[in-house]
């Protein structure tokens, strides 16, 4: 069945968490969810692809999983609370996984985030269905804006 | 009779633990984020609470996708912190407050709330840390804390009307328990941040400040924003936010602000903090001017 196109699908470079994307990803996400123990871990990490064979899984989900392919793991229902465990169980910082995702590399992913992270310009709509949004923002502006 | 004193929403960013927990809250970096907490610390020393309701997410610790329910009510006497994958936080075990949790679990069933009750659960960052910004790092919390866990994981959370409604029947719950108790209600999450996907990273102080200021001025108004605003506007994950209506709704309309903080960035997330009191809580000015900002 094809996903539903639902009104956030149109937020560019975001797989929004929802209710379809978790019934499809809930291999992925307790996959995750068992790296929490550390016997887990090691049993993961000695053979990564028989460790995936407790979990329901589709190919394209386990191909996502070896191969660290983050944003797709998102896309076929993977949370990112979750896939931050096994970023955590291969040694990465939260900050080198956000990187990783955005195609930046952690310096440069780190000196955008200390100048005030990513503007929301430019980001808001794969087709310009917010143009009303940024309307209803500049006429708020207008009114008044009251405090620092 | 209970009541409803103050509300106090803050940012719950996971780093911020982890510089209480590694002792590197007087780096030039983390100062900037805690001394603006330092106002916050004084008044809830002066505030005083019997107990505080805290509303927050878990974040995969105590529940996974096997389990989510979209509010969780913490009955229990005491919430140990959470093993997030790093050991347990350092921080005091959470002492709960069986007697008013169950109470206000009766109450808002009963008003149309099909509330989750939790009789054991282990605690997370998103609550400890707006607890550590609050309260410091104290060898035990000062008072019982209600953990109240929102769903804001999986989409859709609640909706802001719906959180606000909420805080609505909790104080109404609150103020129907017959102990005289001074209650202070938190609000956790946000503000503004993506933390998935190829547009993480995203901050807006725009809409942050904005929602600031119709949280104080025009509560109602604001709980009605649409999901898809959160996520287009503030990120992906900035739909936290909606957990600070629950505070909001638990207040009076008209509400003094007594003090905010906005700092941009911890981590990846913009940090907003504010605190809210109710106009009709009595003897509660005296500090109120020295802490505006």
């Amino acid at each position: 069945m094809k996903r539903a196109q639902q009104d956030y699908d149109d937020i560019p470079g975001t797989f929004v968490f929802d209710a379809e994307r978790s019934r499809r990803g809930y291999g992925i996400n307790m996959f995750c969810m068992s790296l929490m123990k550390d016997e887990n871990r090691k049993a993961f990490k000695a053979n990564e692809a028989e460790y995936l064979k407790k979990f329901p899984l589709t190919p394209d989900q386990r191909d996502a999983i070896l191969q660290r392919q983050y944003n797709r793991m998102l896309e076929l229902g993977g949370n990112i609370y979750f896939t931050a465990k096994l970023g955590a169980t291969d040694g990465h910082s939260f900050q080198h996984m956000a990187a990783v995702m955005t195609g930046a590399t952690q310096e440069d992913y780190a000196k955008m985030m200390l100048a005030g992270g990513r503007s929301v310009e430019g980001n808001r709509s794969k087709s310009g269905a917010d143009k009303s949004i940024k309307a209803k923002s500049k006429a708020r502006k207008k009114s008044g804006s009251k405090r620092g | 009779m209970a009541r409803i004193i103050a509300g106090v929403a803050s940012s719950h960013v996971p780093a911020i633990g982890a510089a209480v927990d590694n002792g590197k809250t007087g780096e030039p970096y983390w100062k900037r984020v805690f001394s603006g907490f330092d106002k916050s610390k004084e008044w809830m020393a002066k505030a005083k609470p019997d107990v505080v309701i805290g509303v927050y997410n878990d974040h995969a610790s105590a529940f996974s996708v096997e389990l989510i329910p979209t509010f969780a009510l913490g009955c229990a006497a005491e919430f140990p912190p959470a093993d997030e994958g790093w050991g347990p936080r350092p921080v005091p075990v959470v002492k709960g407050h069986p007697e008013l949790a169950s109470h206000i679990a009766q109450s808002v069933i009963l008003d149309e709330f099909d509330l989750t009750i939790v009789n054991k659960m282990e605690v997370d960052h998103g609550l400890t840390v707006p607890m550590n910004l609050i309260f410091g790092s104290p060898k035990e919390w000062p008072c019982p804390v209600i953990p109240l866990a929102v769903n804001v994981v999986m989409y859709p959370p609640p909706t802001g009307h719906r959180c606000f409604m909420l805080g609505r029947a909790i104080r109404k719950a609150v103020e129907s328990y017959p102990e005289d108790l001074r209650v202070v209600i938190m609000g956790t999450g946000g503000m503004s941040h993506q933390i998935s996907g190829p547009r993480a990273g995203l901050i807006n102080s725009k809409f942050d400040k904005a929602f600031l200021d119709n949280l104080t001025k025009n509560p109602k108004k604001l709980a009605r924003m649409p999901h898809v605003e959160y996520m287009r506007e503030a990120g992906a994950e900035g739909i936290e936010m909606v957990m600070w209506h629950v505070m909001r709704g638990a207040l009076d309309d008209k509400v003094n602000e007594v003090y905010r903080f906005y700092t941009v960035p911890a981590s990846n997330t913009a940090v907003g903090h504010i605190i809210l009191e109710n106009k009709s809580r009595a003897g509660a000015g005296k500090h109120k001017r020295a802490a505006q900002r």
